[in-house]
């Protein structure tokens, strides 16, 4: 997968994932016996008592752990709530896992179709946040971003992940729907939708602008579509929103479509499976179907010391147990063989500038990964550009010392962050 | 016990393969280090090849003993300094290759094991290891053996018992002592073909050309510095060529005689001395190229390859601040 080839003049370019002209049917799979839902949790340590053990819920219910913030989950199923317990997610976020028993008849909750009479902003922001492509409401209320630009991404940002170019090409009329909805909510007219190269055509009057990026990693990553499509360069350290443009996954937008077309919150997510031969699939499950039940239903063996990630090969995360659930924003879930997979070595960097050549921010990252392996954060941020990092993950990818210089970056981030926050708050 | 164990089973979680859980990426597009050093091996193997069909069975002594010495270097320095064993890698192999390449068949074994001992231990691990090296080993070597045993690297009297079907004078002395006219001597295609005296495996100048341009093709040296090294070499020759036909030899002769071809390919792109950047392998290679052949024709040394890249060399990370602006930089 991905390798170099024999003539290595030019850099390896890594081909974003391109669907047939027909285009394949999503396989559905079937609701598990029991689903679990990964609620965030606030600093208190006791668990909070709103949701007891043997509650019932319903397909479509809201099920908020703390009433005075505004933290939910949507219940994709009907049945009945198992268990509660504390469940900790990457750098250091926390969560409450809500295991939910899948009764035998399902209910739907009509909570949100007596409400959608008249879209607002408030009303998305607390139903909808928690449906398939996961929108980010937050960003687009904040006044303080003045968002002005909206781009939906009709193209995953990782190669191997076709996710959101089949929404964008099967579910038209979700996606104009959806898209009226958001410049009535928002009041942001203006809206582009990305999608790969030559596939420009076909969208018709879907009410939004259509651009193309180029089909290979990383035009599809923010910052990329924001200096190539948008013309605007983000400056180092900042972010899409503080330049006024927000960036919604087109299933987001299709969820809202729906959603207001049926007067249900969609509980489907779909998502790429890439089993170890290589091979994917489109794949439709219920939001927290564990990974260990999607595997189950095609077969496919973990072994010892195999990966499994959730998002794609080159930003997505591992996971460490297959009983992790499928969560709104799950856009692949790829099983790599531990053969095939990449491993890091403790080889010290030989400056053959295969990262210089391919970072697309023009980083200097050999020099910048001397800094970082000695914990130098501050000068690595000061002198090498650290922030104008986009987090594509190349670097590593090309390294022949096969030096984790992603993680080094995103440990630097993360470190000059936690030592800013005290600071800050001594202020 | 009994309830600890009850609650393992509970949890099907607990009771589960392992999965390994790493950091983004999880592909790589494949090369390793081990590679690049055996691939640069198999690029030297023509022009060596030659060396040993003119020197015979010395010439391959001193290339087993170059080779093994490195390796055996590089692990005595490993366990003294107790760090990982690194002579898998291949680059102390390399080393010891292409050491072999720049010396002359009849090196005594004591000056090869002290070569060897000077470029890994004084030009490679005692500045760290791989990738720290401030100057190329080979370079470093060769020059420290030249201005400590100066009889050595005396082409003319080390080759001087071999009957060979070619001109047995070394042709940068002929050029420097004794101007054109032993020059024009010499045909272009019988330098390019390898007729000419020099180390093992530095005169075979389409054995080399071979290698140095498959190594440019699968990306493991980097064709700025090599083409702009040759380029300097030329057109610095051919402006003195200009200046006085009489005493100067011509552009070509300087491509194809002493170590400039095996510099262009082999020495002056070395990772770890080198620049990055486009436009600073520019400038590092044009500048090896033009000091090579001022230190040729004006300087006291016969071949000014050596030196030339250990000046480049020195100002390779100077030249390396010359970069392209980080997206979105705030100035």
């Amino acid at each position: 997968m991905f390798k170099k080839l024999f003539v290595g003049l030019a850099p390896t370019q890594l081909e974003y994932e391109k669907l047939p002209v027909r285009l394949p049917e999503a396989e559905r799979i079937p609701a598990p016996k029991s689903i679990t839902l990964l609620h965030p949790k606030n600093e208190d340590h006791r668990l909070p008592s709103v949701l007891g053990i043997g509650d019932p819920v319903k397909t479509g219910q809201k099920l908020s752990l703390y009433p005075d913030q505004n933290f939910y989950v949507i219940s994709p199923v009907t049945g009945t709530v198992a268990g509660l317990s504390p469940y900790s997610g990457d750098f250091g976020k926390s969560y409450i896992a809500i295991t939910i028993t899948v009764g035998r008849d399902e209910s739907l909750d009509g909570a949100f179709q007596q409400q959608m009479k008249n879209p607002t902003m408030e009303l998305a922001s607390s139903y909808l946040a928690y449906t398939p492509g996961n929108p980010p409401w937050s960003l687009l209320a904040d006044p303080e971003n003045g968002i002005k630009t909206i781009v939906i991404r009709g193209l995953d940002p990782d190669p191997m992940v076709a996710t959101s170019q089949y929404i964008a090409q099967s579910r038209l009329k979700d996606l104009k729907k959806g898209i009226h909805i958001l410049k009535e909510i928002s009041g942001v007219q203006d809206i582009i939708l990305i999608t790969a190269g030559e596939s420009v055509q076909g969208y018709g009057h879907i009410g939004a602008q259509v651009k193309g990026v180029k089909t290979t990693y990383p035009s599809a990553l923010p910052q990329m579509v924001m200096k190539d499509v948008l013309g605007q360069v983000v400056p180092a350290g900042k972010t899409c929103e503080d330049l006024g443009v927000c960036f919604f996954n087109v299933e987001a937008v299709v969820s809202v479509g729906k959603a207001f077309e049926s007067g249900q919150l969609p509980t489907t997510k779909t998502l790429t499976l890439v089993k170890k031969d290589g091979t994917s699939k489109i794949v439709e499950t219920r939001i927290g179907t564990a990974v260990a039940n999607i595997l189950g239903a095609y077969g496919e063996t973990v072994n010892e010391y195999d990966r499994v990630i959730f998002g794609g090969p080159m930003t997505g995360s591992a996971l460490y147990a297959l009983e992790h659930p499928v969560e709104p924003d799950t856009d692949s879930i790829i099983v790599l063989d531990r053969d095939k997979a990449a491993y890091v070595s403790d080889y010290p960097c030989i400056n053959c500038g295969e990262c210089v050549r391919i970072c697309p921010a023009k980083m200097q990252v050999h020099m910048l990964v001397r800094f970082l392996e000695a914990n130098q954060y501050e000068h690595a941020a000061e002198t090498y550009d650290l922030y104008s990092c986009i987090e594509c993950g190349l670097c590593s990818y090309v390294c022949v010392s096969r030096i984790p210089i992603f993680q080094y970056i995103k440990l630097a981030k993360y470190e000059l962050q936690r030592a800013k926050t005290p600071e800050a708050a001594d202020a | 016990m009994l309830e600890k164990r009850k609650a393992v089973e509970q949890q099907p979680s607990l009771l589960q393969k392992k999965l390994i859980v790493s950091h983004a990426p999880f592909l790589h597009s494949g090369p390793r280090i081990s590679e690049r050093s055996y691939h640069t091996m198999l690029a030297a193997v023509p022009a060596l090849v030659l060396g040993f069909y003119h020197y015979g069975m010395p010439a391959v002594g001193v290339a087993c003993l170059s080779i093994s010495t490195a390796i055996i270097w590089e692990l005595l320095f490993n366990l003294v300094t107790k760090r990982t064993i690194t002579i898998g890698d291949g680059n102390a192999a390399l080393l010891g290759l292409l050491f072999a390449m720049l010396v002359p068949a009849t090196l005594p074994w004591w000056a090869v094991v002290s070569g060897t001992f000077i470029v890994i231990v004084i030009g490679k691990q005692i500045f760290g290891g791989i990738g720290s090296n401030a100057f190329n080993p080979l370079a470093l070597a060769v020059a420290m053996m030249m201005v400590s045993w100066k009889d050595l690297f005396d082409f003319d009297a080390a080759l001087l018992n071999y009957d060979l079907e070619f001109a047995t004078i070394y042709p940068l002395v002929a050029a420097k002592y004794f101007g054109t006219t032993p020059v024009d001597a010499f045909s272009l295609l019988d330098l390019f073909m390898g007729k000419q005296l020099g180390g093992i495996g530095s005169t075979f100048g389409l054995g080399l050309l071979i290698g140095g341009i498959y190594l440019i093709l699968r990306g493991f040296i980097r064709w700025e510095i090599s083409l702009t090294f040759l380029a300097g070499v030329y057109l610095t020759a051919f402006v003195f060529n200009l200046v006085d036909p009489a005493r100067f030899a011509g552009p070509a002769f300087h491509l194809l005689t002493g170590y400039t071809l095996i510099g262009a390919f082999f020495l002056a792109t070395e990772d770890s001395s080198s620049p990055v950047n486009f436009i600073p392998m520019l400038i590092y290679g044009a500048f090896g190229g033009i000091m090579t052949v001022l230190i040729r024709n004006i300087g006291a040394w016969v071949d000014g390859v050596i030196l030339a890249i250990l000046v480049i060399n020195l100002i390779s990370p100077l030249l390396d601040k010359i970069r392209p602006q980080a997206l979105g930089k705030v100035m």
